[in-house]
């Protein structure tokens, strides 16, 4: 049945594989390693350079190793989910470009990246071509405040969680943006459609922060981690053990107001393909629509990631802490995301904002109350 | 030059459509279709929408008009059973049996058992198929992926029943005037019988996966109502019907190849999350159809005469005396018949079908008024529309 392959094309095909999957080997090693990495390069340019000029070299070392994770990221998590939707589906999923497919995202990059840039005629055009800067920058620039490892942070902001909060709403602006200028009603009705999503899940994300916030007495994710360590297996600790269960509900929340931030099913009511073509970015081709495509990825890892930072004790791990401890768990986090994403239907846009207004924030307000209470009491 | 204006003139749709003056503050006209993911083919429909509320709607069709009925006035009375097959081209084989009854009814051929047996199982197992793509696709309408791929794992094993039955796979020019193409193949019952044993708990798993899915009921159970009286008015036929609460079944009512002989129910819509005549209910008298369905496949498997010639009443040439008659059967989608008119020559004088998906489409404007646009998407998915029998 299968097809064999000429001897180039297949050489070719075989090198990559291994060079991509070594690659992948490779950087769970890196990743695993960072600490010892960073304090190495940290005492190398602290005997070299004036303690001014290490801070700004460590973090610019910092960006380039974060925007280089966060690039090669999405390749991953798309390979990833179309092989996670086909194994649920039963079928087998890319499986032709690479071992398992492992080259399938590169190829499909690499298409896009040639395919003609399209403008339509009555689009405006400055917006138009802003728009997918916008999103993907709000996707990425989150990156900056998570707390890797041990003082292993870009940006070590007092005010992080305020900050993770304003810079992903950047992405929903890019999708209004990106509806409007399209001069495309089906991309209208997705950009106004992710407006109204916006203004109804921030507040529920926002409030369930707050209890964590008032139970932490900070707004710094460093300090948010530094409380849940210790405790009984270096686990117990989590804010998701904590406050009498209640926290669990805050969980199971916050991951909710993720979903839907991240326009992921059954929120993707902004692209719903069945009822919008493809939404807000209908018009949208080659690599502005790959930008789009990228940065709803980004965001998804990094919703999964402050999760696991807020509620499940972010780098510290019950057997050794690190980077790589953050990383398995924000993979365990997207898995489920797309797990949800192939099983269940898509919510219709006046559900989606019943559902907020009419349970999820009066549910999150308890939980704020609670964590407020048992702080005075606990005082 | 001057035919072009007149032709221009005479188009229909200039009256039809919507003009900007029809419009009141706010309203915007929507175009969806004629190329939309979610039409189930090629239809347009023109929304007047007001944000996400849908004020009014109009479909426009004819997308796919082939010619059908002309062609039929001009070809011998064999010759139009490959056209059937093309108007409702996922349920083929409901198709070609309805012409074929309507032109034996004129010719007055009777058949042996062995040929009517042979028929119920392909249309049983037409609907089933039939109904595993409707359910399918509504599922992926309403947003849910997985349950689209998982029925057509089921649908393509019934295809390739058919493929061993006959060499093909969607058009299969099977049930002839007198009689059907081919005898069963040798073993083909007995892999009928295992695909329902193995595909009887599958439909369990469906259920369990989509139909009773909150967010699933919550998007079908309260949109689109039909009521019963306004199914009627709009003679409303098969699951949209039923869907309604209202018990009829040309299988029951008026039987055709023997189907008096099977003892099976026909479902009807309870109303079970909301109104009677929902969306969920014309989607979930679909899946009880097919457990009936199955119930119907294992009596006339079993029942099935060793001994026939399938091509025994298959008439040298197909000449009927002048008359006219009307033959109708239960199709996955409705009652659907054709009236065949007969000159004496070898070729119709007139062949018109009714399609019940034309009916059903015919409704739409009265259930979409008021609901939202993601409900227009569900609407069109609960009345399990072809194109193709529509503009036939």
């Amino acid at each position: 049945m299968a097809l064999k392959r000429p001897a180039l094309e297949a050489t070719i095909s075989n090198a990559l594989s291994a060079l991509v999957v070594g690659g992948a080997a490779g950087a769970v090693v890196v990743i695993a390693l960072i600490p010892m990495i960073a304090g190495l390069i940290r005492d190398g340019l602290a005997a070299r350079l004036t303690p001014t000029m290490t801070s700004v070299a460590s973090i610019a070392i910092g960006v380039g190793a974060t925007v280089f994770l966060i690039t090669q990221l999405p390749i991953f998590l798309i390979w990833l989910e179309r092989k996670i939707a086909a194994h649920i589906q039963d079928r087998l999923g890319p499986m032709r470009v690479g071992w398992h497919g492992v080259l399938q995202s590169f190829a499909d990059g690499l298409k896009l990246l040639f395919k003609e840039d399209i403008i339509v005629d009555g689009a405006d055009k400055f917006l138009f071509k802003l728009a997918p800067f916008l999103t993907i920058m709000g996707a990425f620039a989150a990156f900056a405040v998570l707390p890797w490892g041990e003082g292993l942070v870009i940006s070590n902001l007092n005010i992080g969680l305020l900050y993770a909060i304003a810079i992903t709403s950047l992405g929903a602006i890019g999708i209004l943006m990106a509806g409007w200028a399209s001069n495309n009603k089906y991309a209208l009705y997705g950009g106004m459609r992710s407006a109204a999503q916006m203004v109804s899940y921030e507040i529920p994300t926002a409030i369930v922060i707050l209890s964590v916030v008032v139970q932490v007495g900070s707004l710094n994710l460093s300090d948010v981690i530094a409380a849940q360590q210790g405790g009984v297996g270096g686990v117990t600790n989590w804010f998701i053990f904590r406050l009498y269960g209640l926290n669990v509900i805050g969980f199971i929340l916050f991951f909710i107001c993720g979903l839907a931030e991240t326009n992921r099913n059954p929120f993707d009511i902004p692209e719903a393909e069945s009822e919008l073509v493809a939404g807000f970015h209908t018009e949208y081709s080659g690599m502005r629509f790959a930008f789009f495509f990228l940065a709803e990825y980004g965001a998804m890892f990094f919703v999964a990631a402050l999760t696991a930072v807020l509620f499940l004790g972010g780098w510290s791990g019950p057997f050794f802490s690190g980077p790589l401890v953050l990383f398995v768990k924000t993979l365990a986090l997207v898995f489920v995301q797309m797990w949800l994403r192939w099983t269940l239907p898509r919510l219709r846009v006046d559900q989606l904002m019943a559902l907020c207004w009419k349970y999820l924030i009066p549910i999150s307000f308890v939980v704020l109350i609670a964590a407020a209470i048992d702080g005075v009491v606990g005082s | 030059m001057s035919t072009q204006t007149q032709y221009k003139d005479l188009e229909p749709d200039e009256t039809y459509a919507f003009k900007p003056e029809d419009l009141e503050e706010g309203e915007m006209i929507l175009n969806m279709g004629p190329q939309h993911p979610s039409t189930h083919g090629v239809l347009r429909i023109e929304l007047k929408t007001d944000g996400e509320v849908v004020n009014d709607a109009r479909p426009h069709i004819g997308y796919l008009h082939r010619n059908f009925e002309k062609h039929a006035e001009n070809i011998d009375y064999q010759g139009v059973i490959p056209f059937t097959d093309r108007m409702d081209y996922v349920g083929s084989m409901a198709n070609s049996l309805s012409y074929a009854v309507a032109v034996e009814k004129l010719m007055g051929i009777e058949l042996n058992e062995r040929v009517e047996c042979i028929r119920v199982i392909v249309s049983e197992l037409q609907r089933i198929a039939s109904h595993l793509l409707a359910i399918g696709t509504y599922g992926l309408d309403i947003g849910a992926f997985t349950p689209f791929l998982h029925s057509f794992v089921e649908r393509e094993k019934i295809l390739d029943l058919f493929e061993w039955l006959c060499g093909a796979r969607l058009l299969y020019n099977y049930n002839w005037v007198g009689g059907v193409s081919h005898d069963l193949p040798e073993g083909w019952t007995g892999r009928a019988k295992v695909f329902l044993d193995q595909f009887s708990p599958v439909i369990e798993e469906l259920d369990e996966l989509l139909s009773h899915n909150k967010i699933f009921t919550a998007r079908t159970a309260t949109v689109g109502i039909i009521p019963p009286e306004l199914a009627v008015g709009y003679a409303l036929t098969g699951p949209n019907l039923r869907g309604s609460g209202i018990k009829w079944d040309i299988r029951k009512e008026d039987p055709y190849c023997g189907y008096e002989k099977y003892d099976f129910d026909v479902p009807v819509g309870q109303g079970r999350y909301g109104p009677i005549g929902s969306c969920w209910d014309r989607y979930y008298v679909r899946v009880d159809e097919m457990r009936q369905s199955v119930r119907i496949l294992r009596q006339a498997l079993d029942q099935l005469p060793a001994e026939g010639d399938v091509h025994e009443s298959v008439p040298k040439r197909v000449k009927p005396k002048p008359g006219e008659a009307y033959g109708r059967t239960e199709a996955p989608r409705g009652e659907l018949g054709f009236y065949v008119i007969s000159d004496g020559s070898l070729i119709p004088m007139r062949v018109k079908g009714r399609s019940p998906c034309f009916v059903a489409m015919s409704i739409f404007h009265e259930i979409a008024k008021g609901e939202m646009l993601a409900d227009m998407i569900a609407i069109i998915g609960s009345l399990d529309i072809v194109l193709g029998e529509i503009d036939r």
